[in-house]
């Protein structure tokens, strides 16, 4: 039998395609990979990652709501806790789903798995295999979204057609963390760095106005809070979630375009330098 | 011995200047920091040939091996595959190259065949092409039945015969494998030795490392021998034997007492007297000559063996005795 007979046009098809020296055009390939990775994998993770957010929105929402009564939300009209703190737990589910894939799973893959040395002695670039990666954080995150939406939907906390909104916005959310995780796991060696990402997360998270207002907190807290992607993500989908916006909506979303200008750059620049060194 | 390193040169009108040479390598080096790695070595590799790099842990060739497919950088000198150079044309060179890496790197959360299939798309072939060549490879390294095996369950051989497999899925034009056998048992080295000599037959250029003499001499019409990052010789497995070994060796054991001292008092015979730790080399054109002149000067070795010159008397006196790490 012969191997290299039949089929030639195919190769020197794809041999003849335009090539950047770190972007092929072929992220889709990556994407395709992990999308047939993930039907053999297991489902478990998808779901829990899914089910946080809801169970912090039944527990407080549910929970805590009847004890806090309504609140004021972003255009100061009286919204209930729950629907105060929906928005703000599903800008966080978007950030975990977009974190785990970009930080840990790359992680793996790259220390582990030495799955990306692999693409990178074929003919894709770095550009492919950072687009593509975080491709499927993002489809993860837009799969967590409109199931969080839909939890919404049921427990009453939709009051407008604005609100389905959220769910691309989610996915903006999601691009930002994304494209700057594969690039700040890149610099990570050990599983012990790797805790450092929690350890920046879970204050984020508590700390973001998810909760509660921003304005408990001293002038120069704020700032500091307002520094951080979650707080824009958060104030974003609250705003998205009753329709009322204002000039800060495009402050949110320029944040978001900015942090994922500056991510897809830093990971690109890092996974060259990690593989083609 | 060494290429031309002086010849002018550059990248694209090197091809028209050699075009049967789908590598050439000039004055190529690679430091990282104080150490240097690949020390200034020129090599041209014609299309078809079966081309080694032979050398000790550590010699560079891993080194040269990624700079060929353009995932290392070089810190000086000049490249060119296919006429390219793979440092600002590394997707369009590794388009045309298949790579078999020292070690596997199978996509384990894929099956046997979806690692052909998936691999084949990142070179961006569309699935019409891939799904029979898929099969097709499947068949040549042997695995047709674990086609929808998980990559974990496979054996040593298996899993280094599907990494083979994979770097075929192009159809390459240059095939690169750094240490294709190491760690296989003789048997699995022999199926794959076969599937490559059936690939260079097929008009494959084969560039290939290894520090299996066996190897080398199955598998190389030509190969250099580098030892710190440096060129040490190059020519045919066979020149290289005429060169720089004798025609046989006749390999004496006096017992681990005796081969230290032994030494001088075999002076004389044969053409080189090399004392190893377990044994002493005589380098000899006719060993069984040589044998009876030990015998007469009533020297006892406990065994002897007379054998042909290999590869590895040529590469044990090229890079020293003395274990490199």
């Amino acid at each position: 039998m012969s191997v290299l007979t039949g089929g030639h046009s195919a190769t020197d098809a794809a041999r003849e395609r335009t090539f950047g020296p770190l972007y092929s055009r072929n992220a889709l390939a990556v994407v395709s990979r992990g999308l047939m990775a993930a039907k053999s994998s297991t489902w478990l993770i998808l779901v829990s990652g899914f089910f946080e957010p809801v169970l912090y929105l039944v527990s407080m929402g549910v929970g805590l709501g009847p004890i806090v009564g309504t609140v004021a939300g972003p255009g100061g009209q009286e919204i209930s806790y729950a629907a105060y703190i929906a928005p703000a737990l599903l800008a966080v589910s978007a950030m975990n789903g977009a974190v785990y894939d970009s930080t840990w799973n790359v992680f793996f893959k790259m220390n582990f798995a030495k799955l990306y040395q692999g693409m990178l002695y074929t003919s894709l670039g770095p550009l492919d295999v950072a687009i593509g990666e975080i491709f499927l954080a993002l489809l993860r995150g837009l799969l967590y979204a409109t199931g969080f939406t839909a939890v919404m939907a049921v427990m009453g906390l939709i009051t407008t057609p604005w609100a389905i909104l959220v769910i691309p916005a989610s996915v903006l959310i999601a691009f930002g963390f994304a494209s700057f995780g594969m690039g700040i796991t890149s610099f990570m060696k050990t599983f012990q760095q790797m805790d450092w990402i929690n350890f920046f997360m879970l204050p984020m998270f508590l700390f973001s106005a998810t909760f509660y207002p921003l304005t408990v907190y001293p002038q120069y807290i704020q700032w500091l809070i307002q520094a951080m992607p979650l707080w824009h993500g958060v104030e974003l989908l609250r705003q998205i979630s009753i329709g009322s916006f204002s000039p800060a909506t495009a402050v949110h979303i320029a944040y978001y375009l900015v942090m994922i200008a500056l991510g897809i750059t830093l990971t690109t620049g890092r996974l060259r330098k990690l593989f083609l060194k | 011995m060494h290429n031309e390193a002086t010849r002018s040169f550059s990248t694209s009108a090197s091809f028209e200047m050699n075009p049967a040479a789908v590598i050439t390598a000039e004055n190529l080096t690679k430091s990282y920091g104080e150490l240097t790695a690949v020390d200034g070595i020129s090599f041209e590799v014609p299309a078809g040939e079966s081309f080694g790099l032979l050398g000790p842990n550590g010699a560079g060739k891993s080194t040269t091996m990624k700079m060929i497919g353009g995932v290392s950088q070089r810190t000086s000198g000049k490249l060119s595959i296919m006429g390219l150079d793979p440092e600002t044309h590394g997707p369009e060179v590794r388009a045309h190259l298949g790579v078999v890496p020292q070690q596997d790197n199978l996509d384990e959360e894929l099956k046997v065949r979806e690692n052909l299939i998936v691999y084949g798309r990142y070179f961006g072939l569309p699935l019409s092409y891939l799904r029979p060549k898929a099969d097709e490879l499947l068949e040549f390294a042997q695995l047709t039945d674990k086609a929808r095996s998980r990559v974990d369950a496979l054996s040593g051989g298996m899993k280094r015969r599907l990494t083979i497999a994979r770097s075929l899925i192009n159809e390459p034009k240059i095939l690169l494998l750094d240490e294709p056998t190491t760690g296989l048992d003789p048997q699995a080295r022999h199926i794959l030795w076969d599937r490559l000599f059936r690939l260079k037959e097929q008009g494959v250029t084969l560039i290939l490392t290894t520090h299996y003499m066996d190897e080398a001499e199955q598998l190389c019409d030509r190969l250099i021998v580098v030892d710190k990052g440096r060129i040490m010789a190059e020519g045919s497995p066979a020149s290289l034997i005429r060169e720089y070994s004798t025609r046989e060796v006749l390999e004496l054991r006096f017992g681990s007492e005796r081969n230290s001292t032994i030494g001088v008092e075999l002076a004389g015979i044969g053409e080189r007297v090399e004392t190893l730790p377990d044994r002493v080399l005589i380098y000899a054109n006719d060993g069984e000559a040589a044998l009876e002149q030990v015998s007469a000067r009533r020297l006892r070795p406990l065994t002897s063996l007379v054998r042909r010159s290999s590869l590895e008397d040529v590469f044990l006196r090229l890079t020293g005795r003395s274990l490199v790490d």
